[in-house]
């Protein structure tokens, strides 16, 4: 009987890589609460610190800090946060797509483009485009600390504080719920202006020691701690996705193992229907 | 209303306290600060130690903040802290213990890198001591 070997042996390969993927499926649930907590621990920090910058930009003072004005766009700089690994479903896609299509559009602008990357598949990824990387850090783990960031992001301050750049986005994905998440380009620099309706027209901050130095060390930390929120949310996104992309590949492997259940099943009665045959058929020319 | 203003306190580890409070007083770089409901606005940093706040109902909160960042709106108190912990939470044996190595390290003085570090660890752990002492005289 042709081909029943075939098909068993091909039965024992999709288990054992369905048992590959289930297991990698619980193994990203339980890292997807670990970092789904860290992610939702280190939000109000990164709110409050926004809206705080964003006052900044609609205040009136006599020192205006580059990080807070806005200039002709001559080049941006992008700071893209991707994963370290593989096999979470169209998430780094999406970011990257989020990405070029926001390079194409400064592009067409005659704007040129500065890289900062995050995470090996956004080097892999950009590294073929040719488009300048400026810096970049991988292997950060499921645990990425501020430290990580902090050369990297004084990298892109430099370009900044120099002129290399005029406009500094952020591009990650963020954490909706499980099922989804969301590529999202933000603004850091110059940062964007907060307006809200607890604020007086025209008014400005009494600065504690001398606002140049007070700024120039919140101005940094703010920084720093979006690009470290866009981290701990990418490693919430990597995760969920994980846990989706390899959920569907365990389903997918038990379909596939049902199909061919059948398939050899019928091949099997008909290798057997077939040696009756021959039996009967031999015993009638007897 | 009128007469309570805001508070947020975060840390990078997360929210610690949020609510409305009739008085806010909080360790400033220049001095320590008291903030009535309705102050101009303010920005400045922050030094290692306690946060006391208010409450309208005559309750009073203390946290330990290791330094940080401070806004002030007239309706509004943001503590940024870099590290934030309620004074309940604070151990004292564990502070006191901490605060030995730190003035061990600065003995000892290893390269000029760690001599800093122990240094600022060691303005931490006695803020920390300070506002323990005082916990402890009001209970």
């Amino acid at each position: 009987m042709a081909g029943a070997k075939e098909i068993r042996t091909k039965i024992a390969s999709i288990k054992s890589t369905q048992k590959i993927t289930k297991a990698m499926e619980m193994v990203a649930a339980s890292k997807m609460r670990k970092a789904q907590d860290r992610m939702r621990a280190a939000r109000p920090y990164a709110e409050k610190i926004r809206n705080v910058i964003g006052h900044l930009r609609v205040a009136n003072p006599d020192y205006r800090h580059p990080y807070l004005q806005e200039r002709p766009v001559k080049a941006v700089g992008l700071i893209v946060i991707s994963t370290d690994r593989g096999l979470c479903g169209a998430l780094n896609v999406n970011v990257f797509k989020q990405a070029l299509g926001a390079i194409k559009d400064y592009q067409a602008q005659g704007v040129g483009v500065e890289l900062c990357l995050v995470g090996s598949k956004a080097v892999q990824f950009f590294r073929r485009l040719r488009l300048p990387i400026s810096a970049t850090v991988t292997h950060l783990g499921d645990r990425p600390h501020v430290t990580s960031f902090i050369g990297t992001v004084k990298v892109m301050l430099d370009a900044y504080a120099e002129g290399k750049i005029d406009r500094l986005l952020l591009v990650n994905a963020e954490f909706v719920n499980t099922m989804s998440q969301k590529p999202v380009a933000r603004q850091l620099l110059p940062a964007e202006p907060v307006r809200s309706s607890e604020l007086q027209d025209m008014w400005d901050y009494i600065y504690e020691p001398s606002a140049a130095d007070l700024l120039e060390g919140l101005l940094t930390r703010y920084i720093e701690s979006q690009v470290y929120q866009g981290a701990v949310e990418n490693v919430a996104c990597e995760m969920a996705a994980r846990m989706v992309a390899m959920k569907s590949a365990t389903d997918n492997a038990g379909k596939l193992i049902d199909e061919l259940q059948l398939i050899y099943n019928k091949a099997r009665q008909a290798a057997i229907t077939k040696e009756i045959s021959e039996i009967v058929g031999g015993a009638a020319a007897v | 209303m009128a007469n309570t203003i805001n508070v947020d306190i975060v840390s990078a580890e997360g929210e610690i306290y949020s609510g409305r409070a009739s008085m806010v007083f909080v360790p400033a770089a220049q001095g320590d600060i008291g903030i009535a409901p309705r102050h101009a606005p303010l920005l400045t940093t922050l030094k290692a130690g306690e946060v006391r706040v208010q409450t309208p109902d005559g309750e009073e909160h203390g946290f330990y903040v290791g330094g940080g960042a401070l806004e002030i709106q007239p309706q509004r108190v943001t503590v940024l802290a870099d590290t934030a912990l309620r004074a309940a939470d604070l151990d004292e044996a564990a502070v006191l213990a901490a605060k030995q190595r730190a003035e061990e390290a600065l003995r000892e003085r290893g390269s000029e890198v760690s001599l800093a570090e122990a240094q600022a660890e060691l303005v931490r752990l006695a803020a920390q001591v300070k506002m323990l002492q005082r916990l402890r005289k009001t209970k």
